[in-house]
């Protein structure tokens, strides 16, 4: 029944299916160039520059990406790519004396990839014992606006518990995640210009009273009152009841004998 | 049963009802206000044909304020913009205050005896330059008093009477730069005298009716001239020469005539800087040289003669016109804890009609102005009242040698607010005592009862009001159960420290703070208070202080000073001139056995000082050391940089103090984004949930993270006063960046928004006041932020079997997945000021408590700005108390905390935790001081202050009477059941 072809809707993914099954069978034959790699027009490069606790810095690898320009004049940054230099001997073994130490490495951008390095560069830094796993691995995320880079968050792409134990990487190479950040659009004010009347009235619920309640003022006193009242209505309740019993069953006897406790009372 | 249900419902109901106001007799009851002007700059008295004596001041804060001169109330006040500076100020066909202000451009007219606005120009003026304002006597134009103002370099002849601009010269085609404006004693003609560049002397001579230019003089004078220029007579202006070392006397009223004195004439060879005093007695000035005051008299021709010669700590009131050709001043100076005045004729120096000394009961500082007025004394002799004007900008007012009142003004002017716990209680209290309490209590809690039974008269009413106002319960000096009870630590723009009890307001100790006002100290600053140590557990012998850090000079490489204040007694306990500069205090989490807090300073070249500087700090800070992390915000460069420690290597000083690293950065381009705000947490917030379990019963962790900040920037060109930039090019960007790493965790960006940018981080939530240029309309938005890595925890079985993470540390170097929710809403008023309440474990919803532009506080629950309203919540949503969503936030005028009163020029607002979670204490400072107690949730916790004990007790007595009675009855019943 499931996978009847009456069904429109799986009829309809089947064919579906189908499509993707011939367009993955068809391969083009036309050479994909990636115009960054010819150095085409938009093309741009920064270099990503690493320091090894307070020590200089030196170059570590090169981004490249596209500059793309919109209509409206302005420009991005897109299809970041990342190429990491393989760390020499000097610097595995600094990174090693990081990882004893417990100690900072750090990177850094030009705050600008038209001019590098811009005004000022981009400093982030993380402790070396994040980075190693079976190789070294890293996560970049560059915040640009165009062509300006604000700010970059740099460190293992997983957790980095504390205490941070000391781990030498299995493999001195690195695993190097990038992804570009624009800023997002903030979502706007809801404006219900139909709906302000009764914005109003919802808001009329929440508007307390000038004066306190009656309940508010006096409720210490009505619960016992309430109390007290319950109490005399199930004693008069009980009353009639055992009144109602007594003259199911002896009608008369009662009857008979209040007069005489009424006199008796006297 | 069913009625059962019904009480319980009805209950039910009462307690959730949502009040957030005041009854109108509960005003005063927990909050009180105080009025303050501020230091008063200019003063004009009105004494007589008046029956009620006064005294207009205007001040520092921008205030104007008539005050009786017998108790030094204000009558009434005005508090001008606080870019609205008082020039000048004086009284006008005696019944007008006339003000000018804001660099000579605006002049005011107020109403004596009610403050009232009678009329207001607005003065055109092309430049800016000195302003000045004149009232000359019997300038008459159509029987209206002309006042002469002389600002934005023009001269204005206003009618008093309504305030329109009879005539006006315009000087700024000339580029001369006027110095005085003189009007001689009953002429027809105005001389402006200044000079062009540095070394022209030029008079303008105009027709006082019309404005015409009667006639030009100028002269150059080889030597030049520095600073301002005097006027020493309605002939006669003085002024220094370029090298400061000459006085030039300059005649002008025919043709212009120069005449020199070398300054060594009157001192010696050897001489400092000279500086003119600018005072205005008649035919006499004064020059503070070498420490001292010289009065020069100027006689005849431009001859020079010294007449005394005085310590510069005497300061010289305004000449007040006693009788025909006699003027009087006074000389008041501050010596051995008393105030000697000395008020004499300028004509005749050698006597001195009133010589009295007053002692100070406290520690004022010295003199700064002195104002006089005269009266005729019973037996017909002149008497004379001053005003002074101390360093601590209190006011004074001295009349036949005795302080008649004292205000302390100072407290307009706060910089910083922290709070103390009071002493605790002793045991042991004296049994006479109680027995006169005991008779006290029971006739209080009979009129009590008669008010709640309505049987009391209006006299009883009013006992019963001025008992609950005088509760000396709230006013004791010793700690409460509650914690409501604390002391309020205010230090002022004049580096003295106050004490204000929460309780009524009274200032319990106050100390001008000696280490800021050490001679080697030159122009110090008081910057902010710190808690140094606060005793609680192990060290409760101790008394709680504050530190309070302080600056030498204005600029920021000035070598700081620090001051360690013990709140219970005011006194000062140690103080230290530090050789480094402070631009960062960094208040640590760590405190020694004492329970002093270690603090960390920062000088301007980002070394660090580790305070307090003991071994056992030390050893404490250094388990620490490589967690310490701190950063600063450059809002010129816009530039945010972290930063760490760094172990001590290379060029150390001592032990105490440390090299830092830079660890990151964020550049923001500065062409498209300007810092305008930032917000962090406060360090001593509390929070009780990490986790905030949502309608369907999902659980989301908040992020909470002490080392988050928040920056808005907008763009360069929509910096400026919104309606300066269009739409299109203005935009507002705000981020979230953990100040650990540098990493942005969050970034959106409002278009077509603007500043000002008013924020408020608390828990995991952010709100900001901005304007949206489209919408026209300010608008407040909400981000709260929750922590994802930590939402696979949700399963129930992970936790029996600890295979969560929710133990672990929380490391800022983990990879940060948060998502963030937000929500923006319309909101009406601009805002001066933002905070949130916080309360002791946390545990209580929290308000926003926003300062409005009409200086008042508005509480705003935060379920308002919760970012999860929508337009139709579902059942379960409503359940949690999820508002449906409206597209502005509600203002309900029962939640002004403040109720009806205004805290004049609002600056900020303190909210501090009581020790009972449902209640939060809040500070309000301008102008004006207010204190409040606010619960947010209301009281859930404890009974009302007006809650009736004593009914309480009647009803329980009544009712076991009750009880008494119905167990007697059914007693007899059941007796009578058997006899049946």
């Amino acid at each position: 029944m499931g996978l009847s072809l009456s069904n429109p809707l799986v009829f309809f993914f089947f064919i579906l299916a189908l499509f993707a099954f011939f367009s993955l069978a068809f391969q083009s034959d036309e050479l994909l160039v990636d115009d960054d790699e010819f150095g085409l027009e938009g093309g741009i490069q920064f270099q990503l520059e690493h320091a090894f606790g307070d020590s200089d810095f030196f170059t570590a690898g090169t981004f490249t990406a596209r500059l793309k320009t919109w209509n409206h004049g302005g420009q991005t940054l897109t299809k970041l790519r990342f190429s990491r230099n393989a760390f020499s001997a000097e610097e595995k073994e600094k990174f090693s004396r990081l990882l004893q130490g417990d100690d900072f490495y750090r990177i850094r951008l030009p705050s600008n990839v038209l001019s590098p390095p811009g005004r000022d560069f981009v400093v982030s830094s993380v402790k070396a014992r994040c980075l190693p796993r079976d190789a070294l691995d890293e996560h970049i995320v560059i915040n640009t606006d165009g062509v300006n880079i604000l700010g970059v968050n740099y460190g293992a792409p997983g957790a980095c518990p504390y205490p941070r134990q000391l781990k030498l990487p299995s493999k001195w190479s690195f695993n190097s995640h990038t992804i570009l950040k624009n800023t997002e659009q903030a979502p706007r004010a809801p404006i219900f210009t139909e709906d302000i009347l009764g914005g109003e009235g919802g808001e009329g619920e929440t508007v307390p009273p000038p004066e306190r309640s009656f309940w508010a003022k006096y409720w210490m006193y009505l619960i016992p009152l309430g109390l007290i009242v319950m109490n005399a209505i199930t004693q008069a309740m009980n009353l009639p009841e055992e009144q109602a019993a007594g003259q199911a069953q002896q009608p008369t006897a009662v009857q008979r004998g209040a007069p005489p406790s009424a006199v008796r009372r006297r | 049963m069913a009625m059962a249900i019904r009480v319980s419902l009805l209950l039910l109901l009462t307690l959730f009802q949502p009040i957030f106001s005041l009854y109108e007799d509960q005003v005063g009851l927990m909050d009180w206000h105080q009025q303050y002007i501020g230091k008063v700059k200019h003063a004009v008295f009105h004494t007589q044909k008046a029956t009620r004596k006064r005294v207009v001041v205007s001040t520092e804060e921008n205030v104007i304020a008539s005050l009786d001169l017998r108790h030094g109330e204000i009558f009434w006040r005005h508090v001008l913009g606080s870019n609205d500076a008082v020039d000048g100020i004086d009284i006008a066909l005696g019944k007008y205050v006339i003000t000018l202000s804001s660099g000579g451009s605006i002049l005011r007219a107020w109403n004596l005896p009610d403050g009232h606005l009678v009329w207001e120009s607005f003065l055109q003026g092309s430049k800016t330059s000195k302003s000045s304002l004149s009232l000359p006597t019997n300038l008459k134009v159509d029987k209206d008093n002309l006042i002469l103002v002389f600002g934005k370099g023009s001269l204005h002849a206003v009618s008093s009477i309504d305030g329109e601009v009879v005539w006006k010269k315009d000087f700024s085609d000339e580029s001369i730069e006027v110095q005085q404006v003189i009007r001689p004693s009953d002429s027809e003609v105005i001389y402006a005298v200044g000079s062009v560049g540095s070394s022209q002397f030029e008079a303008y001579a105009i027709n006082a009716r019309n404005g015409e230019l009667l006639k030009k003089n100028g002269a150059a004078f080889p030597g030049g001239f520095s600073g301002d220029m005097l006027l020493v007579s309605d002939d006669l202006v003085v002024a220094l020469d370029a090298t400061k070392s000459n006085l030039v006397t300059i005649n002008f009223h025919d043709g212009i005539k120069f005449q020199q004195t070398h300054l060594s004439n009157f001192v010696g060879d050897s001489f400092g800087t000279a500086v003119l005093l600018p005072l205005k007695l008649q035919e006499m000035f004064a020059v503070e040289i070498n420490g001292f005051v010289l009065f020069i008299r100027a006689t005849g021709k431009g001859n020079l003669e010294v007449v005394d010669k005085v310590n510069n700590a005497a300061v010289v009131s305004d000449p007040l016109l006693l009788s025909e050709g006699q003027t009087a001043f006074a000389l008041i100076h501050y010596g051995d804890g008393k105030i000697h005045l000395r008020v004499k004729l300028v004509l005749d120096w050698n006597n001195d009609l009133l010589k009295e000394s007053v002692a100070l009961d406290h520690q004022r500082g010295f003199i700064q102005r002195v104002f006089i007025n005269s009266y005729i004394r019973t037996d017909r002799s002149n008497g004379f009242r001053a005003l002074v004007v101390m360093e601590d900008h209190s006011l004074l007012l001295l009349q036949q040698g005795a302080i008649v009142w004292s205000r302390e003004d100072g407290l307009a002017s706060i910089v910083d607010v922290a709070t103390s716990e009071l002493p605790v209680e002793k045991d042991g209290v004296s049994v006479a005592k109680v027995e006169e309490n005991l008779f006290e209590w029971l006739k209080g809690h009979l009129l009590k009862l008669k008010g709640t039974l309505m049987l009391a008269s209006p006299e009883d009413v009013a006992a019963i009001q001025g008992m609950r106002l005088k509760n000396s319960e709230k006013s004791k000096m010793t700690r409460d159960h509650n914690g409501f009870r604390k002391l309020i630590v205010v230090l002022t723009r004049a580096g003295k420290l106050f004490a204000l009890h929460t309780g009524d307001g009274r200032v319990v100790w106050s100390l001008l703070l000696p280490s800021l006002r050490n001679s080697a100290c030159k122009h110090p600053t008081g910057l902010s208070i710190y808690q140094w140590q606060v005793p609680h557990h192990h060290a409760l012998d101790e008394n709680p202080s504050v530190l309070i850090v302080g600056r030498c000079g204005q600029s920021s490489d000035a070598p700081g000073v620090l001051s360690f204040v013990d709140t219970y007694t005011g006194k000062e306990i140690s103080s230290s001139s530090l050789t480094h500069s402070i631009i960062q205090v960094i208040p640590l989490q760590l405190t020694d056995s004492t329970e002093q807090r270690l603090h960390l300073l920062i000088d301007v070249n980002r070394h660090a000082y580790l305070y307090p500087r003991t071994p056992e700090a030390i050893s404490i800070f250094q388990h620490e050391f490589s967690n310490i992390y701190w950063y600063s915000v450059d809002a010129d460069k816009g530039i945010i940089k972290g930063y760490a420690l760094k172990s001590n290597s290379g060029e150390v000083l001592d032990e105490y103090s440390f090299d830092s690293r830079d660890l990151w950065s964020v550049v923001f381009p500065s062409d498209s984004e300007k810092i305008i705000a930032t917000a962090a947490r406060k360090l001593n917030e509390v929070v009780h949930t990490q986790a905030k379990i949502i309608a369907d019963h999902d659980i989301m962790y908040k992020y909470i993270s002490k080392n988050l900040l928040f920056v808005a920037t907008v763009a360069p060109k929509a910096s400026g006063e919104i309606g300066t930039a269009t739409p299109e090019e203005s935009w507002l960007v705000v981020y979230l960046i953990d100040t650990i790493t540098g990493r942005i965790l969050h970034r959106v960006t409002h278009h077509g928004s603007q500043g000002p940018v008013h924020a408020v981080f608390s828990e995991n939530w952010v709100i900001y006041h901005y304007f949206n240029l489209r919408a026209h309309r300010y608008e407040m938005s909400v981000i709260e932020i929750y922590d994802e890595s930590r939402a696979a925890n949700k399963d129930v079985w992970k936790l029996v079997l600890g295979k969560h993470n929710l133990t672990s540390p929380i490391s800022s170097y983990s990879r940060t997945e948060v998502v963030t929710k937000s929500q923006s809403y319309f909101f009406t008023h601009s805002v001066k000021a933002i905070s949130v309440t916080s309360t002791a474990k946390g545990i209580t919803s929290k308000q926003l408590l926003i300062g409005t532009i009409a200086d008042q506080v508005l509480a705003v629950d935060k379920r308002f700005l919760d970012p999860r309203r929508s337009f139709n919540p579902t059942q379960a949503e409503k359940e949690e108390g999820i508002i449906p969503l409206t597209d502005s936030l509600p203002i309900i005028p029962q939640s002004y905390v403040t109720h009806a009163l205004r805290v004049e020029g609002l600056r900020g607002m303190v909210a501090v935790p009581a020790k009972l979670e449902s209640t939060t204490l809040v500070f309000v400072y301008g102008v004006d001081l207010f204190y409040t107690r606010i619960a947010p949730s209301r009281t859930y916790d404890s009974l009302t202050e007006d809650f009736n004990y004593a009914l309480l007790l009647i009803t329980i007595v009544a009712l076991v009477a009750a009880i008494c009675v119905t167990w007697v009855l059914s007693e007899k019943k059941d007796l009578r059941d058997k006899w049946r």
